[in-house]
């Protein structure tokens, strides 16, 4: 209707403002030098450069181990759980979706820093282990602590990602496969897995992402001295200030992450299609 | 076909120690807020000193004020203007649509951190002073993409046909805006707002970057304080876990009634 597409006017302005202008200031401080004066301005490649320089490479490769650690854990967890879930009566779903749901919206910060006082070394974990009289282990500022940190806060992304697509499955095709002599295992391989791939996907990229990009909760529960890529961007942005440096590697992140999730993407849709041809073959 | 109980017991087993591990480090944090120590291991009575001192600082009184206050405003701005342009993206060229679309996703894409230097790039860049008007601003920008994706949906269902009755029929525009279309898309414009608020009230990263003479909001003023051990904030994040749950809980079990009514009255 023409009476109200106007309306889209104001909305442009301020998307221009607010969200097209700071990607492009990302980019131009990320191909200039400090210093800079709207009257000489002097492109360089020296902040890529120098991302490339071992010891950031070497940040970069660790953050993407450990995005991928995190991300496999809660596949490996998350699977089954959501699984059992979507097997329990359409009531009990509901609840134990909700019970997982509840931690999502706690703030992430007051999540994790419930975990320092379970992991430190004089924490809950540790008294228990000394009043058994076991050695205490350290747990807090290493990748374990960090690991645990991310699962705890992303692992109910995956969860529900993978019992909606488990939910909303045609139950006929079960019932459908059993009768025709497969039996369960053939069954969740050939049918109900392949159907809850779009879920595992959409999981995959809600867990993979955060992990990459995080930097609180390598700070809180990896230390000051912990370093993953997000922690590299806050420490050239409000410590060291350089913020053209700090542009820079924030560019390399969103071309890593905006590349891995047009191959999520692509896979998924491929699935899919793949699906449906064999659905018109079969036909 | 009968299963065996070990079949049974695995799923209830695993349901179970997932569970424990979601609520177990929250409730410790909610038990030892009660401590009458500082210790947050070693129980050594019942106290509600903490949540004394919580009433009495004035660091937290001020980030709790901040991030209520930018909650709100945020939610009301960015609702108001996300249902206005829903309505006028729904109603524009395709190819326009099309545009809009993807700039309005990219907030919602990038990484919270990206979208955080770039706002804090753009603030310096017009030197506005940071503080409580750039968090708020960064928040309603980071909020209309998220409210604008839960009423396009609605919109697709509209059936244009009825708005355009209301125009033939003697409707000022503004008319058939509010008192039929807004009315029919209530459930997107409800649910957008709730998004934007809880997504204001829990930001860290946005707010973190774009604020600053020492303007805080809850989650900054954790970041600060967690370096070392405080129970005023297991106390903070006990009464924030308990609002947080009470809302869901009444979210979600205000439907479930509702349909038993419905069963009841048919």
């Amino acid at each position: 209707m023409k009476t109200f597409s106007n309306l889209v006017k104001p909305y442009m302005i301020w998307i221009g403002v607010f969200v097209v202008i700071p990607m492009l200031l990302i980019i131009f401080y990320a191909f200039t030098n400090k210093g800079n004066t709207v009257v000489s301005i002097a492109f360089t490649m020296d902040n890529f450069l120098k991302f490339f320089d071992s010891v950031y490479i070497k940040v970069l490769l660790k953050s993407l181990e450990i995005a991928l650690i995190t991300t496999t854990i809660c596949v490996i967890i998350g699977y089954p759980i959501a699984y059992s879930i979507a097997n329990t009566k359409s009531r009990t779903q509901t609840l134990l979706m909700l019970l997982i749901t509840i931690p999502m919206w706690i703030n992430t910060l007051v999540k994790t820093y419930a975990w320092i006082s379970v992991l430190s070394d004089n924490g809950i974990i540790n008294s228990i282990l000394i009043k058994l009289g076991l050695q205490p282990i350290t747990m807090m500022y290493t990748d374990f602590s960090v690991i645990l940190g991310m699962v705890y806060n992303f692992l109910p992304f995956m969860i529900l990602e993978i019992y909606t697509a488990l939910a909303k499955m045609d139950h006929a095709l079960i019932d459908a496969s059993s009768d025709l002599g497969a039996n369960k295992v053939q069954t969740f391989e050939k049918i109900i897995f392949p159907l809850s791939l779009s879920g595992v996907i959409s999981g995959i990229t809600l867990v993979f992402l955060p992990s990459v990009s995080t930097f609180v909760i390598p700070k809180l529960l990896g230390g000051g001295q912990y370093m993953l890529i997000g922690n590299l961007i806050e420490n050239q942005f409000i410590t060291v200030g350089e913020w053209n440096f700090g542009s820079a590697i924030s560019l390399i992140m969103a071309i890593i992450i905006l590349i891995g999730m047009y191959f999520a993407r692509k896979f998924d849709q491929d699935g899919k299609d793949s699906n449906k041809q064999k659905e018109i073959k079969h036909a | 076909m009968r299963k065996s109980k070990y079949q049974k017991i695995m799923p209830v087993a695993m349901i179970v120690i997932t569970l424990l591990f979601f609520y177990l480090p929250i409730i410790l944090m909610m038990v030892f807020s009660f401590n009458s120590s500082r210790s947050l291991t070693s129980w050594s009575g019942f106290s509600l000193q903490w949540y004394q001192n919580l009433f009495k600082d004035r660091d937290i009184i001020s980030a709790v004020t901040t991030t209520v206050s930018i909650a709100v405003i945020s939610t009301v701005i960015s609702t108001i203007v996300g249902t206005i342009s829903a309505i006028g993206i729904s109603n524009s060229k395709p190819i326009l649509k099309e545009v809009i679309l993807t700039i309005n996703n990219l907030p919602i894409l990038n990484p919270d951190i990206v979208t955080a230097i770039g706002l804090m790039l753009l603030f310096s860049s017009m030197s506005i002073d940071k503080g409580f008007l750039t968090m708020l601003l960064a928040h309603i920008a980071f909020c209309i993409p998220y409210v604008i994706l839960s009423v396009l949906p609605k919109l697709r269902r509209l059936d244009a046909n009825i708005a355009e009755a209301a125009l033939d029929l003697g409707a000022t525009p503004w008319q058939a805006l509010i008192k039929v279309i807004v009315p029919q898309i209530m459930p997107g414009i409800i649910s957008g707002a709730l998004i934007a608020f809880t997504m204001s009230f829990d930001d860290f990263v946005i707010s973190y970057f774009v604020t600053g003479n020492g303007v805080k909001n809850i989650s900054i003023l954790v970041y600060t304080m967690s370096k070392r051990i405080n129970p005023t904030i297991n106390a903070l994040s006990t009464i924030m876990i308990v609002i947080v749950t009470i809302i869901l809980i009444v979210i979600n079990i205000i439907p479930l009634f509702k349909k038993k009514e419905r069963t009841v009255l048919e």
